[in-house]
C-alpha cells in the first residue's frame, strides 16, 4: 500500500494546485490513463478528487470514474475471477497485464467503495451522481462479468453490488425518499427490479432482527418509499427491458419469469409487514395495499392475517384495511367472520371527520349493496349512520343522507324507518341502542329516522332539501353518492357565492347601529370591544 | 218568410202565461199524439199538442208581419220613430225620459272632448255659451257683418225654425190678428221674403244709429281737444301723477291675477297623524317585513317572488327630526315592480316619509319626477331651509353654519343619538370640535390607500364623521360615477375594517363607529357589498380549504374574519333559508368550528366567538347546526379534570385525551372564590397576557360560563328538535357525571343546573315518522265514446257520404214541406184578410147607402108629411 500513499500525497498537491483546471485535468487524465498503461498511477489523482469537499469536483470526478471504468471494464482491462490480494498480487507470478488489471480491479473496488460512501453524501447532487455512476458500473458488470461464470450458479448479475447500493439507500439516519425516487427509474428494468426485490428483503430481514423488531421509522420509511415505488407488469410478455441480457438461457433466468418476480416481490412485503410498523407507516401501507400490492403477489391470501390485524385495531386503520379485505372478500373468496359487525362498531363519529371518508364510503356503499343481507343489518346500519349524522359537518351530511336513501331503497322493508303508519298515534321513545356493538340486538328496526326528521332543519338549504326527501316517498331511482364523496367545503360555499342570478339581494332591515349588537346579542354579552 | 223563426221563444212565453195551465187542462185544448210504441229513453216532446194556442199564435204573428207588410205594399213613404220606449208601454216616462237624456248626453260627450276631462259640456243661455257670453266682447265689434247676432227674437226662431205650436200662435195673434183671414192664403215663401225684408231694414237703422253715435264721439273730441290745450298747463302734474300710479297698480293686480291663477290648487294634504296611528304603522310594516323574513326562512319562494327593496338614502335614515324608531324602515319587501310597489303600498311609507320630512310638500313630486330609489337626496338642499325650523329638539343647530354642513351635522347628530350614551354637552363638545377641524367635503377615495390616508390619523368619531360626508359629497344623485365611486368605497372600507381589526391592539371602537356608515352603504348597494362580502368570504374559504389540504387542520380564523363574519350578520338577514352571502358565512363558521383543533385559551376563545356568531346566526331560524353543539361539547371536555373512562365520545377537533385537552382545567381549585363575570375583550382570540396562575384561571372560567350559557341558548333553541335528548346526550352525561357544579363558582352552578333541566326536561317520546300524506290521485275519468249519430231510423246509406247526403235530403224534404205548409197558410191568411177588406168596404158602402137610403126616406118622409099637412 506504500506506493499508494505515496502518491496520494503527491496528487493531493497537484490537486490543490490546480483547483479550477480540476475538471479539465481530470477529462485529460482519464484520457491519458486509457490511452496507455503508462499513466495508469493518475487514477490515484481521479479518485482523489473523488473525496474532495466541493460538490463541483466531486460531480466532476464522478463522471470521470464512470467513463474511465466502463471502458475498462468493455476493453475487459479489469481482473476477472477471484481477486488476489495487491501485494500478493504484486510478488505473485503474475504476468505484467495481469498486474495491471489486478492493480485497475482494486483501484475500482476502491472507487465503487467510495461511490457507496457517497450515497449516504449530504448534497443531493453528489448522492445522485454516485448513483448513477453506480448502476452503469452494474450495467457495465453485467455485460462484462467480473466473477468467472463457471462457479456461480446465478446468471451474470452483479447481485452484490446492487446489495450494497440497496444497503446504503436503505439508511437508518437520514430520509432518502429523494433519492429513491431517482432510483426508480432503474427499477424500470426487470432484472434490477427482481434482484433489488430480493436485497431489499435480505436487508430488511437482516436490519429488523438487529433491533430485534423495534420500530425504527426512518429506516421503515425508506424501506417504504422504495418498495412501494416498485410495481410489477400484469403480463409476462411485458417482460422485456432488461440491463443484463443473458446470453445462455435467457428463458430460465429467475429474473425473467413473472411468476418469480411475484413471489420475491410477495416474499418482500411480507418481510417488511411481518414487523411491527409505526402507525402512520401503517395506514400508508394500507393506503397502497389494495391497488400496487395485491394485484401483483403471488398468492394474495397470505394477506389475510396483516389485513385482519389492522382490522382488529380500530379506528381510522381498521378503515383503511376495509379496502385490502374489500378485495380479498371479493376476488380470492375470503370469508371473514363478524364481517358486518365489525363495519358496523367502525361506525363512530369520528368517521365522518378522518381523511378517508371519501374512501370509507365508498366502500361502505359497496358492501352494503348486497341484496341479501337481513335487513335487521341494513336497518341497523342506517340507523346508526342516522344517530351520527346528528354530529357530522355538512360535507359529510351530504354523503350520508343520500346512503341511508339508497339503503332504504335497496331493501324496501327497511322503508318502516321512515314510514310506519299502523303505529301513528302513540309516541314512544327511541328503541334503538346506540351502544349495543351487536347489530341483531340493537333495535333498529323498532325504531325511526327521527334524526333526520331533525336534520330538516339543518343550517345548510342543501342539507335541509335532502333531508326533505322523507316526507314523501323516495323515487325510485338511487342517488349516486360518488358525485357527493369528494365534496368540499368551500365547493359547498362556492355554490352560492357563484350564484349570481339572484335579482336582489335581501338585506337585513333592522338598523346595524353598532358591532357587537344585533342577533341577540349574544357576542354583546360575552364579549366586549377591547 | 212566413216560417216564424221564433218559435219556441213564443210557445214558451204562451207556456208560462198565466192562462196556460188553464189552456192546458181544458181537454178541449189538448190533442194528444198517440204513440204507437213506447220508446225508452227517448223523449219526445210533441206527445201533447195545443192547436188552438199555436194557431192563435201564428195567426197573431202573420198579423205582425205579414199583415203590416200587406198594408204597406205599394207605399213609397214610412215614417220611423226612433224615440227611446216610444212604443214600450213597459217603461215607465220617467224612465224614457232619463234615458233620453242619458243618450243625449252620451252623444255630446262622444263627438267632442272625449280627452277634456274637466270641462262639463258647455252651458247655453238662449243658446249662445255662457263661457262665450262672460267674455263680454261681442258688445263693441258691431262692424261685422254678422250683425244679426243676437237678435234672436220670437218672431225670427219662429219663422227660422218653424217649431213650436205656442210661438206661432203667439206670433200670430200678436201682429197678424187684423190680416186673420188671408193667413192661410199667404205662402211660406211670401213669409220668407217678408222677413228678409224686416231684417235688412233693421240692419239700416242700427247701421244709421251707429254712425250718428260716430260723428258725436268724434265732435265730442274735437270740442275736448280744443279745450284741451287750456288744461294742459293747469294739471300736468295732476295727470303725470295719475297714471304712473294707475299703471303700477294695474300691474301689480295682474301680477296677482295670474299669481292666483298659476297657483296650484290647494291639494288634500296628508293629515297629521297621531302618534297611536303611527305606532300602529311602524307595527304593520314591521310585521310584513317579519313575514317576509319568515317566509325567506322557509325557502319556499324560490323562483316565484321577485324579490324587490326600496330603501331609502342615507339622509333619509338620519334626518334630524325623526324619532328614533322610524329609523327602522323598509328595507326589503317584495312587490311587483319595486315602481309600482312604491306607488301602491307606498302610501303609508310615504306618509311615514312626509312625517319625517316635515310639511315638505315637495316630496312627492320629485319622487314622482326622478323615480328613482335614492333621489332624496336632492331634497335634502330644499328641505333644509324648513328643517332649520324644524329640528329644535336636535342638538346641534345652534350654529348658522352654511346649509350643507348644517344638514351633515344634523344628520350626524341624529344617528349617533341612539348610539351614543354620552351626555348632550359633552356630545356638542365633540361636535364642536369636529367641525373646528373636519372639511365638509371629501372626494371619493379612488384606491384603497387614498381611504387609509383619509382617515388615518383621526378618531373613530372623526372617522366616522369623514365617512360618512364622504358619503354625502358623492351621492350618487348628485353625479353620474358617484354610485361607481361609493360601491368601491364600501370594498374600501370593509378592507380597512379587516385592517384596523389585524392592527395590534386591534381598534374596534373605530369599528364600531363606522358600522352604521357601512350599513348605511350597504342598504344603498346591496349588489356591491353583497359582492364584497361575498369575495372576502370566498377568499377564506378557499385559503382554510388549500391549508386543510395540505396540513389537515387550520388555524382558527383571526381576528379580521370574525369581524367580517359579525358584519355579515349585521348587513344581511341570517334566517332566510338560502342568502349569497350569509349562508357561506354560516359554513365557514362551521367548518371552522370542525377542522380548527384547539390548542391554546385564545384558540378556546376565538371558538366561542365564533359559537356566540353561530348561535346569532340561527337564534331566529333556530336552525340545527352540528358543528356548534360539537363544539361546545368539546370546550365543556376541556375542563373535565379526569378524562378516564367517559362515557361519551367527543368529535374532532377535539381529542378524549392528549396534550391540549386539559386547556380549562383548573390549576388551583381555589380560584373560582374571587372570581366574577365579566365580558372577555374580544382581542383576547389574539394574544393573551396573563402573568399568573389565578389570572389564568379566571380566564378559564370566563370561558366556561360563556360556553355554558352558549349551551343554555342552543338547549332553548333546538328544544322542539325530535332528536333533542340525542343531540345533548353527550352534554348531559359530561355535565351530570365529569363536570360536577360543586366544583364551580356559584354563577356557573346555577347555569348548570338550568341547562340539566333543561335538558332533561325535554320530551323523549315521539310519534312514528310517517310520510306526508298524498293528494289523493282523482280516478281515471272514462269519457264516453261520442258517436255521432245521425240519423235515427234506418240507416240505409253504408258510407259516411251516402248518409250524409241522404240526411240532407231528408231534411230538405222537410223544411220544403214546412216552407209550402207556411205559405199555404200565408196565402190564406192574406186572402182571409181581402176578403175581410172587401166584406168591411161593401159593408160600409152599404151601411152608407142605407143611411142614404134612410135620409132620402126621410126627406121624402118629411116631404110627404109637409105635402099632407098642405093638403090638409
Amino acid at each position: 500500500m506504500a506506493p499508494t500513499k505515496k502518491r496520494n500525497v503527491s496528487s493531493a498537491k497537484t490537486n490543490q494546485q490546480s483547483v479550477k483546471k480540476a475538471k479539465i485535468d481530470i477529462n485529460s487524465k482519464v484520457d491519458s490513463v486509457l490511452e496507455s498503461k503508462k499513466h495508469a498511477n493518475d487514477v490515484f489523482d481521479i479518485l482523489e478528487v473523488l473525496e474532495s469537499e466541493k460538490e463541483k469536483d466531486v460531480i466532476g470526478a464522478v463522471s470521470a470514474c464512470s467513463k474511465l471504468f466502463c471502458t475498462l471494464l468493455e476493453r475487459k482491462e479489469l481482473f476477472r475471477g477471484k481477486l488476489p490480494g495487491e501485494e500478493e498480487a504484486l510478488s505473485g507470478e503474475f504476468s505484467a497485464e495481469d498486474k495491471y488489471r489486478i492493480f485497475m480491479r482494486h483501484r475500482y473496488n476502491s472507487c465503487v467503495e467510495m461511490l457507496l460512501e457517497h450515497l449516504s453524501h449530504e448534497l443531493y447532487g453528489v448522492k445522485d451522481s454516485a448513483l448513477c455512476c453506480l448502476m452503469k458500473f452494474a450495467a457495465g458488470e453485467g455485460q462484462h462479468p467480473l466473477e468467472d461464470l463457471d462457479w456461480s450458479e446465478h446468471y451474470s448479475f452483479p447481485r452484490e453490488l446492487i446489495l450494497a447500493v440497496v444497503e446504503r439507500l436503505l439508511s437508518k439516519t437520514t430520509d432518502n425518499s429523494l433519492l429513491i425516487s431517482r432510483f426508480q427509474e432503474f427499477l424500470e428494468m426487470e432484472d434490477v427490479r427482481y434482484y433489488v426485490m430480493s436485497s431489499v428483503r435480505e436487508n430488511v430481514g437482516k436490519v429488523m432482527d438487529k433491533n430485534k423488531g423495534a420500530v425504527v421509522p426512518l429506516y421503515q420509511g425508506n424501506v417504504f418509499t422504495l418498495m412501494s415505488n416498485i410495481s410489477l407488469p400484469s403480463k409476462e410478455s411485458e417482460l422485456t427491458n432488461f440491463m443484463v441480457k443473458q446470453e445462455a438461457k435467457h428463458e430460465d433466468w429467475k429474473a425473467a419469469k413473472l411468476i418469480e418476480h411475484k413471489r420475491v416481490f410477495e416474499r418482500m412485503w411480507l418481510g417488511f409487514l411481518k414487523y411491527k410498523l409505526p402507525s402512520n407507516m401503517y395506514k400508508k401501507v394500507l393506503v397502497i395495499l389494495h391497488d400496487s400490492i395485491l394485484p401483483h403477489m403471488s398468492k394474495p391470501t397470505l394477506m389475510i392475517d396483516f389485513l385482519t390485524a389492522a382490522y382488529e385495531v380500530g379506528g381510522a386503520i381498521s378503515l383503511l384495511a376495509l379496502n385490502g379485505l374489500f378485495v380479498l372478500i371479493h376476488q380470492h373468496n375470503l370469508d371473514y367472520p363478524d364481517f358486518y359487525k365489525k363495519l358496523y362498531n367502525l361506525l363512530e363519529p369520528s368517521v365522518f371527520h378522518v381523511k378517508y371518508r371519501a374512501r370509507f364510503f365508498h366502500l361502505a356503499n359497496i358492501f352494503l349493496s348486497s341484496s341479501h343481507l337481513p335487513v335487521y343489518l341494513v336497518a341497523a346500519f342506517a340507523k346508526r349512520l342516522a344517530r351520527l349524522a346528528l354530529t357530522a359537518p355538512s360535507t359529510a351530511l351530504l354523503i350520508v343522507l343520500p346512503f341511508i336513501y339508497n339503503l332504504i331503497r335497496r331493501h324496501p322493508a327497511c322503508r318502516i324507518l321512515i314510514h310506519k303508519p299502523s303505529t301513528e298515534d302513540e309516541p314512544l321513545e327511541d328503541p334503538y341502542l346506540m351502544d349495543e356493538e351487536d347489530p341483531v340486538e340493537c333495535r333498529a328496526l323498532e325504531s325511526s329516522l327521527w334524526e333526520i326528521k331533525t336534520l330538516q332543519k339543518h343550517h345548510h338549504p342543501d342539507v335541509a332539501k335532502a333531508a326533505m326527501m322523507i316526507n314523501k316517498p323516495l323515487p325510485e331511482q338511487e342517488d349516486d353518492i360518488s358525485e357527493v364523496l369528494e365534496i368540499t367545503t368551500y365547493e359547498m360555499m362556492e355554490r352560492d357565492l357563484k350564484q349570481s342570478q339572484m335579482k336582489s339581494i335581501p338585506l337585513e332591515f333592522e338598523t346595524a347601529t353598532q358591532l357587537l349588537k344585533g342577533g341577540g346579542d349574544v357576542l354583546g354579552q360575552h364579549f366586549c370591544l377591547d | 218568410m212566413g216560417k216564424v223563426p221564433k218559435k219556441r221563444s213564443i210557445a214558451d212565453k204562451v207556456r208560462k202565461a198565466k192562462t196556460s195551465t188553464e189552456i192546458k187542462n181544458n181537454p178541449f185544448e189538448v190533442k194528444i199524439n198517440r204513440k204507437k210504441f213506447d220508446i225508452l229513453g227517448r223523449k219526445s216532446k210533441h206527445d201533447v199538442g195545443l192547436p188552438g194556442v199555436s194557431r192563435s199564435k201564428a195567426i197573431n204573428k202573420r198579423k205582425e208581419t205579414l199583415l203590416k207588410e200587406y198594408k204597406q205594399k205599394n207605399k213609397s213613404n214610412k215614417l220611423i220613430d226612433r224615440r227611446i220606449g216610444e212604443y214600450d208601454a213597459k217603461m215607465a216616462p220617467e224612465d224614457k225620459i232619463l234615458q233620453r237624456y242619458a243618450m243625449e248626453r252620451q252623444r255630446v260627450h262622444d263627438k267632442k272632448d272625449l280627452y277634456n276631462l274637466n270641462e262639463d259640456e258647455e252651458l247655453t243661455h238662449y243658446g249662445q255659451s255662457l263661457a262665450e257670453m262672460e267674455k263680454f266682447n261681442d258688445l263693441m265689434n258691431s262692424d261685422d257683418e254678422s250683425e244679426e247676432k243676437g237678435l234672436l227674437s220670437a218672431e225670427l226662431t219662429a219663422s227660422h225654425f218653424g217649431g213650436g205650436g205656442g210661438l206661432l200662435k203667439k206670433k200670430t195673434s200678436g201682429d197678424q190678428q187684423e190680416e186673420e183671414g188671408s193667413h192661410r192664403a199667404k205662402s211660406r215663401q211670401e213669409l220668407i221674403e217678408e222677413l228678409i225684408q224686416k231684417s235688412k231694414q233693421e240692419k239700416r237703422e242700427r247701421q244709421v244709429q251707429k254712425e250718428e253715435a260716430q260723428e258725436l264721439t268724434e265732435q265730442l273730441d274735437k270740442e275736448w281737444k280744443s279745450i284741451q290745450a287750456l288744461m294742459v298747463k293747469k294739471t300736468p302734474k295732476a295727470e303725470s301723477d295719475d297714471k304712473p300710479e294707475e299703471k303700477p297698480k294695474l300691474e301689480e293686480y295682474d301680477m296677482m291675477v295670474r299669481e292666483l291663477g298659476f297657483e296650484m290648487k290647494a291639494q288634500p294634504s296628508e293629515k297629521m297623524k297621531t302618534p297611536e296611528e303611527l305606532a300602529r304603522e311602524l307595527k304593520e310594516k314591521l310585521q310584513k317585513l317579519e313575514a317576509d323574513r319568515l317566509r325567506r326562512m322557509m325557502g319556499d319562494e324560490v323562483g316565484d317572488s321577485t324579490q324587490s327593496q326600496v330603501h331609502m338614502s342615507a339622509d333619509d335614515l338620519n334626518d334630524g327630526f325623526i324619532l328614533d324608531k322610524e329609523d327602522k324602515k323598509t328595507l326589503s319587501y317584495q312587490d311587483g315592480k319595486w315602481n309600482i310597489g312604491e306607488a301602491d303600498e307606498g302610501e303609508e311609507e310615504d306618509e311615514g316619509e312626509d312625517e319625517e320630512e316635515g310639511e315638505s310638500g315637495e316630496d312627492e313630486e320629485s319622487e314622482a319626477e326622478d323615480g328613482d330609489e335614492e333621489e332624496e337626496g336632492e331634497e335634502e338642499e330644499e328641505e333644509e331651509e324648513e328643517e332649520e325650523e324644524e329640528d329644535g329638539h336636535s342638538d346641534l343647530e345652534s350654529e348658522q353654519e352654511s346649509e350643507d354642513e348644517e344638514s351633515k351635522q344634523e344628520d350626524e347628530g341624529a344617528s349617533a343619538e341612539p348610539t351614543k350614551t354620552l351626555s348632550i354637552e359633552e356630545l356638542k363638545a365633540q361636535q364642536e370640535a369636529a367641525k373646528a377641524e373636519l372639511p365638509y367635503t371629501f372626494a371619493a377615495p379612488e384606491s384603497y390607500g387614498d381611504l387609509k390616508g383619509l382617515l388615518h390619523g383621526h378618531t373613530p368619531d372623526n372617522q366616522r364623521l369623514i365617512v360618512a360626508r364622504t358619503q354625502k359629497c358623492n351621492h350618487p344623485s348628485l353625479a353620474a360615477g358617484n354610485k361607481l365611486k361609493l360601491q368601491k368605497m364600501f370594498g374600501f372600507l370593509l378592507e380597512y375594517i379587516g385592517e384596523v381589526a389585524t392592527r395590534s391592539p386591534p381598534e374596534l371602537t373605530t369599528i364600531d363607529k363606522l358600522i352604521p356608515e357601512v350599513y348605511t352603504m350597504c342598504q344603498m348597494f346591496p349588489e356591491a357589498g353583497c359582492k364584497a362580502l361575498q369575495t372576502i368570504l370566498g377568499d377564506a374559504g378557499h385559503s382554510m380549504e388549500e391549508v386543510l389540504e395540505v396540513k389537515g387542520h387550520v388555524a382558527f380564523p383571526s381576528l379580521d374574519m370574525l369581524i367580517y363574519l359579525k358584519v355579515t350578520a349585521l348587513l344581511f338577514p341570517t334566517s332566510d333559508f338560502r342568502h349569497p352571502v350569509t349562508t357561506p358565512a354560516l359554513l365557514y363558521i362551521s367548518q371552522a368550528l370542525t377542522k380548527c383543533p384547539v390548542r391554546s385559551l385564545q384558540d378556546v376563545t376565538s371558538g366561542l366567538v365564533l359559537c356566540c356568531l353561530a348561535v346569532e346566526y340561527v337564534s331566529f331560524s333556530k336552525r340545527f347546526l352540528p358543528e356548534l353543539v360539537n363544539f361546545l361539547a368539546g370546550t365543556l371536555h376541556l375542563a373535565v379534570q379526569d378524562k378516564t373512562s367517559l362515557g361519551y365520545t367527543v368529535v374532532p377537533p377535539f381529542r378524549p385525551s392528549g396534550k391540549c385537552s386539559d386547556l380549562l382545567v383548573l390549576s388551583n381549585s381555589e380560584s373560582c372564590k374571587n372570581w366574577s363575570k365579566k365580558s372577555l375583550p374580544l382581542s383576547s382570540t389574539q394574544h393573551l397576557d396573563l402573568q399568573n396562575d389565578l389570572d389564568r384561571d379566571h380566564h378559564r372560567l370566563s370561558c366556561l360560563s360563556t360556553c355554558l350559557d352558549l349551551v343554555k341558548r342552543c338547549c332553548l333553541l333546538y328544544k322542539d328538535l325530535v332528536s333533542f335528548a340525542c343531540i345533548f346526550h353527550p352534554i348531559r352525561t359530561l355535565l351530570s357525571k365529569h363536570l360536577p357544579a360543586q366544583t364551580l363558582p356559584e354563577l356557573l352552578q346555577e347555569l348548570h343546573g338550568e341547562i340539566l333541566e333543561a335538558i332533561s326536561s325535554a320530551p323523549v317520546a315521539h310519534s312514528r315518522l310517517v310520510l306526508d300524506k298524498k293528494k289523493p290521485i282523482p280516478l281515471k275519468l272514462l269519457t264516453p265514446k261520442i258517436v255521432e249519430v245521425l240519423d235515427y231510423g234506418k240507416k240505409r246509406g253504408s258510407t259516411r257520404e251516402e248518409r250524409e247526403k241522404e240526411r240532407l235530403q231528408h231534411k230538405y224534404k222537410k223544411e220544403f214541406k214546412g216552407a209550402l205548409r207556411e205559405i199555404r197558410k200565408d196565402s190564406r191568411f192574406l186572402a182571409r184578410e181581402k176578403l175581410n177588406e172587401v166584406m168591411n168596404r161593401d159593408a160600409e158602402r152599404k151601411r152608407k147607402v142605407r143611411e142614404l137610403f134612410g135620409s132620402l126616406a126621410t126627406q121624402e118622409g118629411e116631404w110627404k108629411a109637409l105635402k099632407r099637412r098642405k093638403r090638409k
